[in-house]
């Protein structure tokens, strides 16, 4: 169901900047919404669990046992505590699906509170809440904003009122309010809130959720115990975001399906920015959204970055043009170099015979990643278990390094060899189980065999452990002096050097060998691929700089190093740098204040100089009107730019705003 | 060949005692930003007594770490292949570099330097020399022995100061000179061995390489530029005050040893230099200068139609940066919204984009820079140009979200918005960023903003980011900020006070002869005390003693109400003094009162 959209491409091949248009909207909008499964997939459980309580504890309300727990349960308000983690703005969706499905499903009456909604002011908490409440609650609401401002004489009239009217309510479902970020509320009115609210616990439903970003303990420091133990509090605990941030590249880079690719400085980049800036899925996904908007737009061959038989219809319709970029990739001329001469020739020349090779290639492609991701997850599977996990721990460390290079050639490759070969029988044999698995879902046939012949080595050692049981005689240590101790662990050193391999052990180095096997024949790095640059999209510095930015550097540099920025054709570098360099090198030199007169003077004499004129003609005082003015733009420049400002402490002078050079 | 660099090919057969120097360098580049104990430092310094020969490989290790910290910020750009001008930038370390210790006539030194040398200024960076780090003493000594007032251009006697070092190097050297004078002291005791031989001949001028430190490596060549330097140095200190030879060696020398305890007193230096209130700049104002100030307009003439030095370079930037429109337009459909940054006015860019693209769909432009708008006039012209509303609003909020169900009910309509400078004055509040962060994140609502400051990215946090979606894009044009700093109350330019007149001549002109006659009254008064720099203005019972003199007013009530007028048209100021009586004061600098007066005077 994925590419359904993808029809209105082949209508529209002709004009080349539409294709890619649609191709990239559609797929944008096909990663989102994927997304978004994603995202509802993991939440459900918390989601479900969330619901679960809500019901159970608005059932619970309505009929109460006379036991004395439900009666103690009574005077508390059922609260649900969701720790969500620090990446806020990521929770905004899970807080938007959680509506929802309580609206749907549940309750009309659900309020979604934000801090920044109620600050300080009490009557604030209320706006938010109005909106969504029917009229009569309203009142009660009201009421309770009373009470709260009369602390003081609880104002018997409104409770009267409300004993009253309560019978309006007694089938009304349970009144949900979400408090989204707890940590930014202000205790007290949160205090008051939770006050007032479990005066009409008997008389209302009410259930609350708080959305936390720290840890649970953040109730306890918020709320004094008096308050706090007017709530039943129940945690649900939300997937982590690396959890999702690696389902989400289980999901769309590890598969076949998704035929755009990162290369590993792209993926190390974007990953960086996650783990070391902000924690946000969305981001991520924005900068995916990003690199396949700038891999349309720069690759004009991304047109063949789609479903096979699709690729290969618009492989036969490529033009000219195109086929001369197909000429010029580096992959494609790497694998003319490889080809008989002949075959050169016909590949130089022909555009027919390249593009027959062309959708060839393509073909190897596709197969190429089918065999890829299966045999990547059996090596993740393997080595994931080792001490000190040499390849990684997550599957895109691993991922990352075999798109760098041919990952069997690498050191640690090597030690994690090792390490598998001293496994343990119980945990290889989990491994390999694992594999046989993940090898026999996937579609090639190759691997499927591989998996076949890995299901036999399992099967055969499952069967030696019924026969090493029989066969391990009770040959422990019995309790001795540490001299017998000694001499007999020499012995069993000395005969576990000359004994000969068991069978077990034989069998595990063949299972080495299996996998080393596979690695070797399916994880090339994709460079190795003719036409590879059609999938990968391979420029990390775009998305530094575009997601990344550091506009304080870009300054700092313009204002120091202007020839990094203005090159002529000539390569000369002129001497007079624009005047706001000039003057930014003179403040750069000086302390904590700037006096104007010094710093005019210095500019002046510069500037003179500049025009090739001998500065020491400057007398004291007469500068010229035009440096002058131009002097005069510059500082304000500086001022606008933050680098100084006017200060009263000296006359004419400023103060320097930064410290440093920076 | 030199000994060091044969030791140094040598090491394999080679049994050095490096223990404590490794040690040491681990110890103290983990602690690096972080504020290390006295007591630590004291031991650490301690320490390195014994190991006076190997303190350049430390800064060699030093260099590798800082290389790497270079190629780390720019290692993105680099491998970018498509980049744009600045992708061949600098590294950190030679953007960022660290303060040198100032004396009085530096900048005009540097000056000299720049004009003297002008095929090479541009390309200088920061000098890493340790005569332009200056230690301490210097600065006592330059008092002393030079007079400070004239910043004439000095012969600096062609010492090889434009010498481009590496970028290491200078660090070192200028972290050098932030070791406060009473720490040094403590070195004497274990005097180096380089510095042993120098103080044995403090003026031999050609000292060799084989006076180096056996484990001299590859930051030679500028070690010896700096040993010259030095000595040179030491001679200048010997002819000028032959008695403080010997203190200036030993204040400078060992300074250059201890490279690695100095990070953490890098930011004492920072909050001594900004505790004192004492300011060693020079005495000198503007009014010595023979021209006058500038007003607004002579700036505006004497600039316009001024090419500059490198209009055909900044011109080809520009072009460079027009290549970006169509990409921008889809990055903006497609629910991005573009921020540019970069030195230079972007306004013009900005609008090229507009004229271009933008004609024949709905777009707004906001001047953030202009100093008085506000929130409320943007979302006004929102709703009144755009959404064609035309009932009024109690609140920001309120409007807020009436501009956000309006827009999302009509998904056809397409607002693009162009923020000059979004991170004007005006607009760094929360709360208009919040709003102008929710405006572009509907779906309809295409941002394209500007930013120049350089804590432009403080604005926003996490949230707000997430809001705004952006795509940063580098424009540096090096074009002039022309009309954003036109509303900047520079020091520099004569405020003209064109606009204070006619404003006050126009209010006047409303009031009655009785009104006019108090104003006057009081300009008066406050001509007449100019020159007295405590003036702080015309107390309220004095006044009005004055006024019923005139036969302007026959009670206080009277006076009262008329300047309450007064102030109601921003004429006049009240202060409450300290002995709480009000003083009046018009705020409205001399020279446009007297001209109002003359005014006055002539009707």
């Amino acid at each position: 169901q994925f590419y359904l959209s993808h029809k209105c491409v082949h209508c529209s091949s002709a004009s080349g900047h539409f294709v890619f248009f649609i191709i990239y909207a559609t797929r944008s909008l096909i990663i989102q919404i994927h997304q978004f499964i994603l995202q509802e997939d993991l939440n459900k459980k918390m989601l479900d669990g969330l619901l679960e309580f809500v019901k159970k504890s608005a059932a619970s309300f309505w009929c109460r046992d006379d036991d004395w727990m439900s009666r103690m349960r009574a005077s508390e308000i059922p609260t649900a505590a969701l720790v969500l983690g620090v990446n806020m703005p990521d929770h905004t969706i899970t807080f938007e699906s959680m509506t929802e499905l309580l609206h749907d499903s549940l309750t009309p009456f659900v309020a979604s509170v934000q801090a920044k909604e109620c600050t300080g002011n009490r009557s604030y908490v209320w706006p938010g809440i109005k909106a969504f409440f029917p009229l009569p609650l309203q009142c009660h609401l009201c009421m309770s904003v009373c009470v709260c401002h009369l602390q003081k004489s609880p104002v018997k009239s409104p409770r009267k009122r409300l004993s009253s009217s309560q019978s309006e309510f007694l089938q009304s479902p349970p009144v949900v309010v979400i408090f989204r970020d707890l940590e930014a509320f202000s205790p007290q009115v949160l205090q008051d809130f939770i006050l007032v609210c479990s005066q009409y616990v008997h008389q209302l439903p009410l259930v609350f959720i708080f959305g936390i970003a720290t840890s649970p303990s953040t109730i306890q420091r918020m709320l004094p115990h008096s308050v706090s133990s007017l709530l039943c509090i129940e945690l649900f605990q939300s997937l982590s975001c690396t959890q999702h941030l690696a389902t989400i590249i289980d999901k769309l880079f590890l598969t076949s399906k998704f035929h755009f690719k990162f290369s590993a400085k792209v993926l190390q980049v974007l990953v960086g920015i996650f783990l070391y800036h902000d924690f946000s899925v969305c981001n991520f996904i924005k900068g995916l959204q990003l690199s396949l908007l700038e891999h349309f737009h720069s690759q004009p061959l991304s047109v063949l970055c789609c479903h096979k038989q699709e690729a290969l219809v618009h492989a036969q319709q490529l033009n000219d043009r195109d086929v001369e970029r197909i000429q010029q990739l580096p992959s494609f001329m790497r694998y003319v170099e490889e080809q008989v001469p002949e075959e050169q020739v016909q590949l130089l020349t022909s555009s027919e015979h390249v593009k027959g090779v062309c959708q060839k290639l393509l073909k190897s492609l596709h197969k190429y990643h089918k065999n890829f991701y299966p045999a990547l997850r059996c090596l993740h599977v393997l080595t994931s278990i080792l001490p000190k996990y040499p390849l990684g721990k997550q599957i895109r460390e691993l991922y990352v390094l075999c798109l760098e290079k041919k990952v069997w050639e690498t050191q640690e490759y090597d030690s994690a060899m090792q390490l598998i070969r001293m496994l343990a029988k119980d945990e290889l044999v989990t491994c390999l189980q694992k594999c046989v698995e993940i090898l026999t879902f996937c579609k090639s046939k190759k691997l499927k065999k591989v998996g076949q012949q890995l299901q036999d080595i399992t099967a055969t050692c499952e069967k030696l452990d019924s026969d090493r049981e029989n066969d391990s005689s009770g040959k422990g240590l019995q309790k001795t002096d540490l001299f017998h101790l000694q001499k007999t662990l020499l012995e069993m050193k000395e005969c576990r050097r000359t004994r000969r391999k068991t069978p077990y052990e034989i069998l595990r180095n063949a299972v080495v060998d299996y996998i080393d096997n596979l690695v070797k024949t399916h994880l090339y790095p994709p460079e190795s691929q003719p036409l590879y640059e059609v999938w990968y999209y391979s420029s990390s510095g775009t998305v530094r700089r575009h997601l990344n930015a550091t506009p304080r550097t870009s300054i700092q540099t313009a204002l120091s190093h202007p020839y990094c920025y203005l090159q002529n054709d000539s390569g000369i570098i002129s001497s007079a740098a624009p005047d706001i360099c000039i003057i930014y090198k003179l403040h750069l030199e000086c302390g904590r204040l700037i006096n104007l007169y010094d710093w005019l003077e210095a500019y002046a004499t510069v500037a003179t100089a500049a025009e090739g004129k001998d500065p020491s003609a400057i007398e004291g005082g007469k500068v010229d009107e035009l440096k002058h003015a131009r002097f005069i733009r510059a500082v304000s420049e500086l001022e606008f730019l933050g680098f100084v400002k006017s200060t009263k402490q000296k006359t004419d002078h400023v103060a320097r705003l930064t410290w440093g050079g920076c | 060949m030199s000994p060091a660099k044969r030791a140094a090919e040598v090491s394999g057969l080679y049994v050095r005692f490096v223990g404590d120097a490794e040690v040491l360098e681990h110890i103290v580049e983990r602690r690096e930003g972080a504020k290390v104990p006295k007591g630590s430092v004291q031991k650490l310094l301690a320490l390195k007594e014994d190991q006076g020969p190997q303190e350049c490989e430390g800064s060699v290790g030093e260099q590798d770490y800082l290389d790497a910290l270079g190629t780390g910020a720019t290692a993105g750009e680099e491998d970018g292949g498509g980049g744009g001008g600045g992708s061949s930038g600098p590294g950190g370390s030679a953007v960022f570099t660290f303060q040198t210790a100032k004396r009085s006539h530096k900048m005009a030194q540097m000056a000299s330097e720049m004009a003297r040398a002008p095929g090479r200024t541009v390309t200088f960076c920061s000098p890493g020399s340790p005569e332009a780090a200056g230690s301490p003493s210097r600065g006592s000594r330059g008092a002393a022995g030079e007079t400070r007032t004239p910043p004439k251009v000095r012969p600096t006697g062609g010492r090889g100061r434009d010498v481009r070092s590496p970028a290491g190097e200078s660090w070192a050297s200028r972290l050098n000179s932030f070791l406060p004078q009473g720490r040094k002291v403590r070195f004497v005791s274990s005097t180096p061995h380089r510095l042993r031989k120098r103080l044995a001949a403090p003026n031999l001028r050609s000292e060799s390489d084989s006076d180096l430190s056996p484990s001299h490596s590859e930051d030679e060549e500028d070690d010896d530029e700096e040993e010259r330097e030095e000595k040179e140095e030491l001679r200048e200190a010997e002819l000028t005050t032959p008695s403080k030879v010997a203190a200036a060696a030993l204040y400078r020398t060992p300074a250059k040893k201890p490279k690695k305890g100095l990070e953490p007193s890098l930011v004492e230096e920072y909050f001594t230099a900004h505790a004192s209130s004492k300011v060693t700049t020079s005495d000198r104002t503007l009014q010595k200068l023979q021209t006058p100030k500038l007003d607004q307009e002579t700036l505006a003439r004497l600039l316009d139609g001024k090419p500059s030095s490198y209009a055909d370079e900044i011109n080809q930037l520009n072009k460079e940066h027009e290549k970006f429109f169509s990409k921008w337009m889809l990055q903006l459909q497609l629910g991005f919204n573009v921020l540019l940054y970069g030195l230079g006015s972007k306004k013009p860019l900005l609008e090229r984009f507009r004229t271009s693209r933008l004609l024949g769909v709905t777009h707004l432009v906001v001047n953030g820079f202009f100093p008085s708008i506000t929130l409320k006039s943007i979302l006004n012209s929102i709703t009144v140009e755009v959404l064609e509303h035309q009932g009024s609003f109690r609140s920001p909020v309120e409007q807020m979200d009436f501009i956000m169900k309006s827009l999302r009910q009509d998904p056809s309509l397409q607002v693009y918005l162009v923020i000059h400078n979004i991170d004007g004055p005006m607009l760094r509040s929360e709360k208009t960023q919040q709003a102008l962060g929710q405006l572009a994140s509907l779906t309809n609502v295409h941002v394209l903003a500007s930013i120049d400051h350089i804590n432009a990215p403080l604005v926003w946090d996490q949230a707000k980011l997430s809001l705004f979606n952006w795509l940063w894009y580098e424009t540096t044009t090096y074009l002039p900020y022309a009309e954003e700093t036109s509303y900047e109350n520079s020091l520099l330019v004569q405020q003209s006070g064109a606009l204070a007149l006619s404003s006050l001549t126009h209010v006047l002109r409303s009031l009655t002869p009785n009104a006019r006659g108090i104003f006057r009254l009081l300009a008066e008064f406050q001509l007449e005390s100019r020159d007295n720099p405590s003036y702080s203005g015309l107390s309220f019972q004095e006044f009005y003693q004055r006024c019923r003199e005139a036969f302007l007013v026959n009670s206080d009530v009277t006076l009262r109400t008329q300047l309450t007028e007064f102030r109601d048209h921003k004429l006049i100021r009240t202060k409450k003094g300290a002995d709480s009586v009000e003083y009046l004061l018009i705020p409205v600098d001399p020279a446009t009162l007297t001209d109002f007066l003359e005014k006055e005077d002539a009707q």
